[in-house]
C-alpha cells in the first residue's frame, strides 16, 4: 500500500490550550478517510498543520515518501479549508489560472473542472458575486485542477442549504468513485458514513480511534427479535453462551452476540427450540451509535 | 522567478483599483515633462522655467529624481494593499495550501517591488534624457552621463521605501491601518528628531543620529536640489549668504537604506513564518 501522509506524535498548543495532543495516523492511497469529532476537537488544526498554514508545536508529519518538502508535496494535493478563499475582484477563470500558476500545471483543465462542478456558464462572473454554494464548488474545482493524489475537504457542506449540501455530496461521490484518495473532516456523522471507508476520531485533540469504519467497535452487530412467546425467547437467549447483553424495549428484543452468528442459523436454532419469530433483523450499529459508544467508553 | 512574477502580475493586473493607481503613477512620472511648459509671460516679466537651468545636464538627474520620488506614494498604496489584502481575503492561506512556500510568497512580493523600482528608474531615465536633450545648455555625452548616481539612489530609495510598505502590510494586515502606520512612523521620526534636538544633542549630531532611521535615511539619499539652482545661488550671494552645499549621494547612506531593506524583508518573512493563519 502506498502511503500518502504519515503523522507522528503531532502536538499543537495555542498558549495554555492544547488543540491537538500526540496525534498519529497514516493515510493510504485509494481509501476515503473521515476525520470525525465535535466542533473544537482539533480537526481543522490538524489539517492546517499538514497543509503548512499552522505551525506545529511538537511531532512531525511527512508527505508521500517523506523526501519532498511540504510545499512541493502540496502541489500534488488538493485542499479546501473551512471557507473558500479567492480574490473577490477576479473571475472564476482568472482565479483558477492563478492556482494553476502556483501549482505549476497548465491551464487546460480549467474548463473541464468547472464543468464537473457545474459552474461553466458562470465562469466569467466575479468571485464576489457568487453564492456560498457556488464559492464552495469553485473551491472544489480549484482543488482538482492538478488531478491531486489526495483531496482534503474540511467541512465542505458547512453553511450550505440542503440543495447545496446534496450537490457537494454528489461531487464528492463522483470523485471518490474515480479512485482519488479523499480526506474528509466533518462533524456530520451521516456525511462521513455515506462516503468513508476509514475514520480517525478526535475529541479535545486526542485520538480515540483510527482504522476501518466497521472495525470501530469490537462488535458483531446485533439482532432485533420479536416473538409471540417472548418469555421463552428471553430464557433461551440468556442461557445461550453465544449471546452477551439482551435488552427489551417496547416488546422488541435486542440481543448482542459474542461471536459472528448468521441470521439464518439463529432462526433455525430458535425454531428447533420451539420459538417462532415474527420479526428478525440483523443490524450493525450506525456510525452515530458507534461514535457515541466510543466517546462514552473513553470518558469513563 | 518568472513564475513568481507572473503570479503577482495576475493578482495585480486583474484588480481595477491597482491597475488605475499603477497607470496614473506612470502617467504622473511622465508629467514631470510638463514642468517644461511652465511659462509666465506678463508684460515685462518673462519667466520660462525650462530656461532657468533645471533641465541642464547633469543637474536634471538630481532634480527629476527628487521630484519623482514624491509620486512613490501612489505605488505605496498599491504595495501595502497587495500585501494586506492577502490577509483580509485570506488568500494567503489558500496560496500556501496550493503549494506556494512562505519564502516564495515573500519573494514574489519583493520581486514585484524590485520590478516597480526598476521600471520607475528606467522611466525617469528616459523622461529626463529627452527633456535634457531638448532644453539642456550642455549636450556633450561626458556631461550627459555624469552624476548618474542619482538614478541609483532613486532606485535604492524606492526599493527601501516599498520594502517598508511591504512590512507594514504584513505587520498590520489591514491596508488602511497599514498606511496609517506609515504616516504615524513619519510623525514618530519627526518627534524623535525634535526631542533629540531639544533635550540632548546639537544640530549636527541630531542629523547624524537621525540618518539611521528608515524614513529619514531614505529621504537623505536625494537631497533637495533647489539650492543648487544658479538663480537661487546668485540671490544668496547677493544677500551675503554662502550656501553650504553637500548634495552628493554618499555610499554610507546607500548602505543604511540597503540594511533597512534587508531588515524589512527578513522581518516580513519571519513574521509570516511565525504566525498561524
Amino acid at each position: 500500500m502506498e502511503t500518502i501522509l504519515t503523522v507522528n506524535h503531532l502536538t499543537k498548543k495555542f498558549g495554555y490550550l492544547t488543540a491537538v495532543k500526540d496525534l498519529s495516523f497514516t493515510i493510504e492511497k485509494g481509501n476515503v478517510y473521515g476525520i470525525l469529532g465535535p466542533n473544537g476537537s482539533g480537526k481543522s488544526t490538524t489539517l492546517g498543520i499538514v497543509l503548512n498554514v499552522v505551525n506545529k508545536t511538537e511531532g512531525e508529519f511527512s508527505w508521500f515518501d517523506g523526501n519532498t518538502s511540504t510545499h512541493q508535496a502540496l502541489k500534488k494535493v488538493g485542499a479546501i479549508i473551512e471557507r473558500p478563499n479567492f480574490y473577490p475582484y477576479m473571475t472564476a477563470v482568472q482565479n483558477l489560472k492563478l492556482v494553476c500558476k502556483i501549482k505549476g500545471v497548465s491551464g487546460e483543465k480549467i474548463e473541464e473542472k468547472l464543468k464537473l462542478v457545474d459552474l461553466l456558464d458562470r465562469k466569467n462572473s466575479k468571485f464576489r458575486n457568487y453564492s456560498l454554494g457556488m464559492k464552495q464548488r469553485l473551491a472544489i474545482a480549484s482543488a482538482l485542477l492538478n488531478d491531486p493524489e489526495i483531496l482534503i475537504l474540511d467541512e465542505p457542506t458547512n453553511g450550505l442549504d440542503p440543495q447545496g449540501i446534496h450537490q457537494i455530496r454528489e461531487i464528492i461521490k463522483t470523485i471518490a468513485a474515480s479512485g482519488t484518495t479523499i480526506l474528509l473532516a466533518s462533524h456530520l456523522l451521516d456525511e462521513v458514513e455515506k462516503v468513508c471507508s476509514h475514520v480517525v476520531i478526535l475529541r479535545k485533540g486526542i485520538k480515540l480511534y483510527s482504522g476501518r469504519v466497521d472495525g470501530m467497535l469490537a462488535s458483531h452487530g446485533f439482532f432485533e427479535l420479536k416473538s409471540e412467546n417472548q418469555e421463552l425467547l428471553l430464557k433461551f437467549l440468556e442461557e445461550n453462551e453465544d449471546f452477551g447483553q439482551v435488552k427489551v424495549e417496547n416488546g422488541l428484543v435486542t440481543a448482542f452476540p459474542k461471536d459472528e452468528i448468521d441470521a439464518e442459523v439463529l432462526n433455525k436454532t430458535l425454531f428447533e427450540n420451539g420459538i417462532v419469530l415474527s420479526h428478525l433483523v440483523k443490524r450493525r450499529e450506525s456510525l452515530e451509535e458507534q461514535f457515541l459508544t466510543l466517546t462514552k467508553n473513553k470518558e469513563t | 522567478m518568472k513564475r513568481l512574477l507572473q503570479i503577482e502580475f495576475i493578482k495585480l493586473w486583474n484588480s481595477r483599483a491597482s491597475k488605475i493607481l499603477i497607470i496614473s503613477y506612470f502617467v504622473l512620472l511622465t508629467c514631470i515633462a510638463l514642468i517644461a511648459a511652465v511659462k509666465f509671460d506678463i508684460g515685462p516679466i518673462k519667466f520660462h522655467l525650462a530656461d532657468q537651468g533645471i533641465f541642464n545636464f547633469p543637474y536634471i538627474w538630481h532634480f527629476n529624481t527628487y521630484v519623482a520620488s514624491f509620486f512613490k506614494l501612489f505605488l505605496a498604496i498599491v504595495i501595502v494593499s497587495m500585501m494586506a489584502n492577502e490577509y483580509s481575503n485570506k488568500t494567503i492561506k489558500q496560496n500556501l495550501i496550493d503549494g506556494l512556500s512562505k519564502k516564495e510568497f515573500v519573494l514574489s512580493k519583493f520581486l514585484t517591488v524590485i520590478s516597480f523600482s526598476i521600471i520607475s528608474t528606467f522611466f525617469i531615465f528616459v523622461v529626463s534624457l529627452i527633456l535634457g536633450l531638448l532644453y539642456s545648455d550642455y549636450n556633450e555625452p561626458s556631461i550627459i552621463f555624469s552624476d548618474l548616481d542619482f538614478l541609483l539612489a532613486y532606485f535604492i530609495k524606492l526599493v527601501g521605501f516599498f520594502s517598508f510598505c511591504l512590512f507594514a502590510g504584513v505587520l498590520i494586515k489591514r491596508s488602511a491601518f497599514a498606511l496609517g502606520f506609515l504616516i504615524l512612523w513619519q510623525v514618530f521620526e519627526l518627534f524623535v528628531r525634535g526631542m533629540l534636538r531639544w533635550q540632548f544633542l546639537d544640530g549636527d549630531t541630531t542629523n547624524s543620529v537621525m540618518n539611521f532611521f528608515p524614513l529619514t535615511s531614505m529621504g537623505n539619499l536625494i537631497k533637495e536640489p533647489l539650492s543648487r539652482l544658479g538663480a537661487v545661488q546668485s540671490v544668496a550671494n547677493e544677500i551675503g549668504e554662502k550656501l553650504e552645499l553637500n548634495y552628493q549621494v554618499h555610499w554610507y547612506e546607500v548602505l543604511i537604506v540597503l540594511c533597512w531593506t534587508v531588515i524589512f524583508v527578513y522581518l516580513s518573512y519571519a513574521l509570516l513564518k511565525k504566525r498561524d493563519l
